[in-house]
């Protein structure tokens, strides 16, 4: 067998035998792979990057105009006018500037959106994990209270609780975050059933660990993920449903304003001015349109199943 | 060692669980352990085999109270865990502690190295700042894993790492028992004779007791001083290694033994296999009378009337009537 | 001879976001009539990834086979298309898995699972597809076949359902069985009766067997050569005597030593082999297994050893049997070869 490796290597090589426990691969936590999938989703991205857009205009699109969302002017040369350099989106019947109407409506729906999302995920969290944690007749009980509750339906509920507090956001917020916590609970309870048999959460039980630390430091971050695209999809739901509730009247008060409040306003002058319809409405399905294909993303970015 | 104290003492140790069956709510009972007894001694090793179902996992389990016994005493330094309260168990569980069989899953992904090992820590209240971070890297070091690792996640590391960061764990409380329940039945040859034999030092240097639970014949021999063979949920044949390997009198003993493969062409074709018929029969209606009846070459009409109690000495005891 | 299955030089790499795993890294061997070949290695040695590579059963993306040819009787399986390739499946080569619990469908009779595949290969009629598949029943060792028939998978036990994925996978009489792991996910018992009715129906029907497994010990029973692998590569091939009374790679070695002996009173330490294998995201240079291996050479760190002839028909890569090396076995305490 011709050779060309030199005999002067065929000696013993001194060394540390297995002592090689290094970590080639980079450091990854889920967060950052879930991150990495997600960038590569163009769709998703693009639905991010409308959210933010949405939400940079929400706190500042009121002020690009010297107009007030609540200023009138009821001068007939001054209502009802369409788009201009002056008022980029027209005014309305009672002359006041569409553009700074539709973007503080946006604030008003986004905070609705968001702010319903953070309740429904902060009791629909701990309650499903309270509740798939311990198991047993708490559990029983817990779950019935939630399907009684979830048997009311959505609009008995609001309109009572019009009428008993006043009508106006935090109605509205108290409302629909007491309908959505419902079903976030019922996921949350599903996953932690699910992982409670699991062996580190057996071997936390065995240290001595406490329900509490249990629940809150192994079975809620491991099911974060499904959490996370439940609330991001909550926010659309929610503020379509306060869009809807705009329609019946029962939404933010005048002079205040939603997207949908403008939606539901400008569907009486459809005929006659028709932008009056168009610009809130064309906001309000892209903001929904934008999270729901982020969320979705998300979904696909935090399934655990495409992880290496 | 004979004179050596029973650290544990298991006495007619039960544990069913309750199952719905059918559309109708029908109650039906799984008996995983069905009335078990046994002893371990203070630094000595007891190995607990067995086939999938027949219940080894449970006993181990139910003796750090995971789950909580049907029936029986679990008497752990003379103290009865069956009927200790909720801070008592806490006390308990500083004394015992559990290694676990898959090493994928008794690691929470979500958790660094050192935020796993250092959870017993901030639990029981052993150390904090520093002196935390010390001990976390002590302990890494003990398993053979450097301060390095302990930012990392446990889905960086090979199967036998994990395992060693699961015993890093389990030490970390300074335990003095430690049921290893199949703690290498996932993990590849040559890393199962690397975590075996670091449980082996470990023994000796911390002067550990281990309640041993495997399938792996030759593992469980390798390390254990006595071994309780397990045949849905009863312990058929108990007795010091050595001597069930050499003489092994309960036929499903006998079985096993000769199901182990053996790395060794020669004696693989002149060995005589016996070659048990069927599967293992559902714990939920265990055969009446010795329960390894079914599947037994020898059965004879007795084994069916009468369920066989334990005979032998203390160093070698079968339940059979043949 | 007739050679019925030819890997060559055989490369299948898995595309990831971190890299390149080159999970197979050349691998060749051949496979002879009636003849039963192990394939023996650790997790993540390429053993399965090689047996699905035959298949062409992997997920591509993300994996990709970067070079070499699978001929099975001069056709090359990997330029077949992928309808070529579903003929071929099931009918000249049959696969068993490690679970049996998720390779039968659980919806349908498991009789019907076996017969269905006899319809689509052999083209017979219901009656004979049922005929045929109650023969493979009673030959797997079904005690009551007609009854079996009717059933499904979640009535059976795990070794019934090992037995009646055998029976599937062997209706068809393919010319090659691969066996990933098949016992793997059984009781001892059940392994044994398991293997006892491999070596049976090998008899019988004079099929050749692929058995990729990660235990020595139930190879020596089954087969009658044996491949070692070791990161993507085989670093040890030979027949069952061989590997086992004279292997003559550090890694067999390890292998061998790692198990505890049955047959020793003593208790003694057992020698495990130290260390990790490699990631193979970035493959080493020399030989894969020098990092944990006690007698490496300087030519080990930067040369990747070929194979050489130990005796005939046994091959192993390690630069130990390279002639120059005769002083440095010496020193490490090594015999000399003759």
């Amino acid at each position: 067998m011709v050779d060309p490796i030199s005999k002067m290597l065929f000696h013993p090589f001194t060394h540390k035998i297995g002592e090689d426990e290094a970590i080639v691969r980079p450091s990854t936590t889920y967060w950052q792979d879930a991150w990495r999938r997600l960038k590569m989703n163009k769709g998703a991205m693009a639905g991010l990057v409308i959210v933010i857009i949405m939400l940079i205009m929400a706190i500042i699109g009121p002020y690009l105009t010297p107009y007030t969302y609540d200023a009138q002017q009821l001068v007939s040369e001054y209502t009802n006018l369409p788009s201009s350099s002056e008022h980029w989106f027209g005014t309305d019947d009672l002359g006041r500037d569409l553009f700074t109407r539709v973007w503080h409506g946006a604030r008003v729906s986004l905070l609705i959106g968001f702010v319903s999302a953070l309740v429904q995920f902060l009791i629909g969290v701990t309650y499903g994990g309270i509740s798939g944690y311990l198991g047993g007749w708490v559990d029983e009980v817990m779950m019935r209270i939630v399907e009684v509750l979830s048997g009311i339906p959505f609009l008995l509920y609001v309109v009572l609780l019009m009428v008993v507090l006043e009508p106006g956001l935090h109605t509205i917020l108290i409302a629909l975050g007491a309908v959505y916590w419902l079903s976030m609970a019922r996921l949350v309870r599903g996953q932690v059933l699910s992982l409670k048999e699991q062996e580190y959460v057996l071997a936390a039980r065995a240290l001595g660990a406490s329900p509490w630390r249990i629940i809150f430091r192994h079975l809620i971050p491991n099911c974060m993920g499904p959490i996370l695209v439940y609330s991001t999809l909550a926010i659309p739901e929610a503020i379509f449903a306060e869009a809807w509730l705009s329609f019946l009247g029962l939404g933010v008060s005048a002079p205040a304003a939603s997207l949908g409040m403008l939606v539901s306003d400008g569907i009486s002058s459809i005929r006659l001015y028709p932008w009056q319809l168009f610009y809130p409405a064309f906001f309000i399905s892209l903001t929904i349109l934008a999270f729901n294909i982020f969320g979705d993303g998300l979904r696909d970015a935090l399934d655990p199943r495409l992880r290496k | 060692m004979k004179n050596k104290e029973n650290i544990l003492e298991v006495r007619n140790l039960k544990k069913y669980f309750p199952l719905v069956t059918g559309f109708f709510g029908k109650y039906s009972v799984l008996k995983a352990v069905d009335d078990i007894s046994f002893n371990i001694k203070r630094g000595e090793t007891l190995g607990l085999v067995g086939e999938s179902g027949c219940g080894k996992t449970t006993v181990g389990r139910t003796l750090l109270r995971l789950y909580e016994p049907t029936a029986g005493e679990i008497l752990f330094d003379n103290k009865n865990i069956v009927t200790a309260s909720a801070s008592e168990i806490r006390l308990i569980r500083r004394k015992m502690q559990m290694i676990f069989q898959d090493p994928y899953a008794s690691l929470n992904p979500r958790m660094t190295v050192s935020d796993i090992i250092g959870e017993p820590l901030d639990i029981h209240r052993l150390a904090k700042g520093k002196a935390r971070k010390d001990r976390i890297h002590e302990l890494l070091h003990l398993v053979g894993l450097n301060a390095e690792h302990a930012t990392r996640y446990p889905h960086e590391f090979s199967g036998g790492q994990r395992q060693r960061i699961g015993v890093a764990r389990a030490l970390a409380v300074e335990p003095e028992f430690i049921i290893c329940d199949e703690p290498i039945s996932a993990l590849d040859v040559s890393i199962q004779a690397q975590v075996i034999n670091l449980l082996d030092e470990l023994q000796e240097t911390l002067g550990l007791t281990y309640l041993f639970i495997a399938h792996d014949l030759a593992m469980v021999k390798h390390i254990s001083d006595r071994i309780a063979v397990m045949y849905l949920g009863k312990i058929v044949e108990i007795a010091d290694s050595n001597e069930l390997f050499a003489n092994p009198l309960h036929p499903y003993t006998k079985a096993l033994l000769s199901a182990i493969p053996v790395p060794d062409p020669e004696i693989a074709k002149n060995r005589k296999r016996i070659i048990l018929e069927g599967d293992v029969p559902s714990p939920i209606n265990p055969p009446a009378g010795c329960r390894f009846r079914t599947r037994c070459w020898e059965a004879k009409d007795i084994c069916a009337q009468q369920e066989p109690l334990f005979k032998g000495n203390s160093r070698h005891q079968v339940a059979c009537h043949i | 001879m007739t050679r019925l299955l030819d890997v060559k030089n055989l490369k299948v790499s898995f595309l990831i976001p971190a890299g390149e795993v080159q999970a197979v890294r050349g691998v060749t061997f051949s496979l002879e009539k009636g003849e039963s070949v192990a394939i023996v290695g650790e997790s993540g040695c390429g053993k399965s990834v090689t047996a699905h590579a035959i298949m062409r059963l992997l997920q591509s993306p993300p994996a990709v086979i970067r070079d070499g040819s699978v001929l099975l009787e001069g056709r090359n399986l990997l330029d077949l298309t992928e309808k070529e390739m579903q003929k071929l499946r099931g009918n000249e080569i049959g696969m068993i898995f490690q679970d049996p619990m998720t390779s039968l469908n659980p919806t349908m009779k498991v009789g019907k699972q076996i017969a269905e595949g006899v319809k689509l290969h052999m083209n017979v009629n219901e009656k004979e597809a049922k005929r045929r598949a109650l023969d493979m029943e009673n030959l797997v060792g079904f005690p009551n076949p007609e009854r079996r028939y009717n059933q499904y998978p979640h009535e059976f036990s795990g070794g019934m359902r090992q037995r009646a994925m055998i029976a599937m996978s062997l209706a068809c009489e393919p010319k090659v069985l691969i066996a990933d792991e098949p016992t793997t996910a059984l009781d001892v018992t059940i392994q044994a009766q398991i293997l006892e009715l491999m070596k049976d129906i090998q008899k019988r029907l004079d099929t050749a067997i692929i058995l990729i497994t990660h235990d020595l010990g139930i190879v020596a029973d089954v087969c009658h050569r044996v491949m070692v692998m070791y990161a993507g590569k085989i670093v040890e091939s030979g027949s069952i005597e061989d590997i086992y009374q004279y292997p003559e790679h550090p890694y067999t070695w390890g292998l061998l030593k790692s198990v505890p002996r049955l047959d020793s009173q003593e208790r003694h330490r057992l020698v495990p082999i130290p260390g990790q294998p490699p990631d193979l995201i970035k493959p080493p240079v020399g030989c894969a297994f020098m990092p944990r291996c006690k007698y490496a050479l300087k030519v080990c760190v930067e040369h990747d050893p070929p194979n050489f002839q130990a005796a005939d028909g046994h091959q192993a890569a390690c630069w130990l049997l390279h002639p120059d090396a005769q002083a440095a076995r010496e020193a490490v305490g090594l015999e000399a070869r003759s």
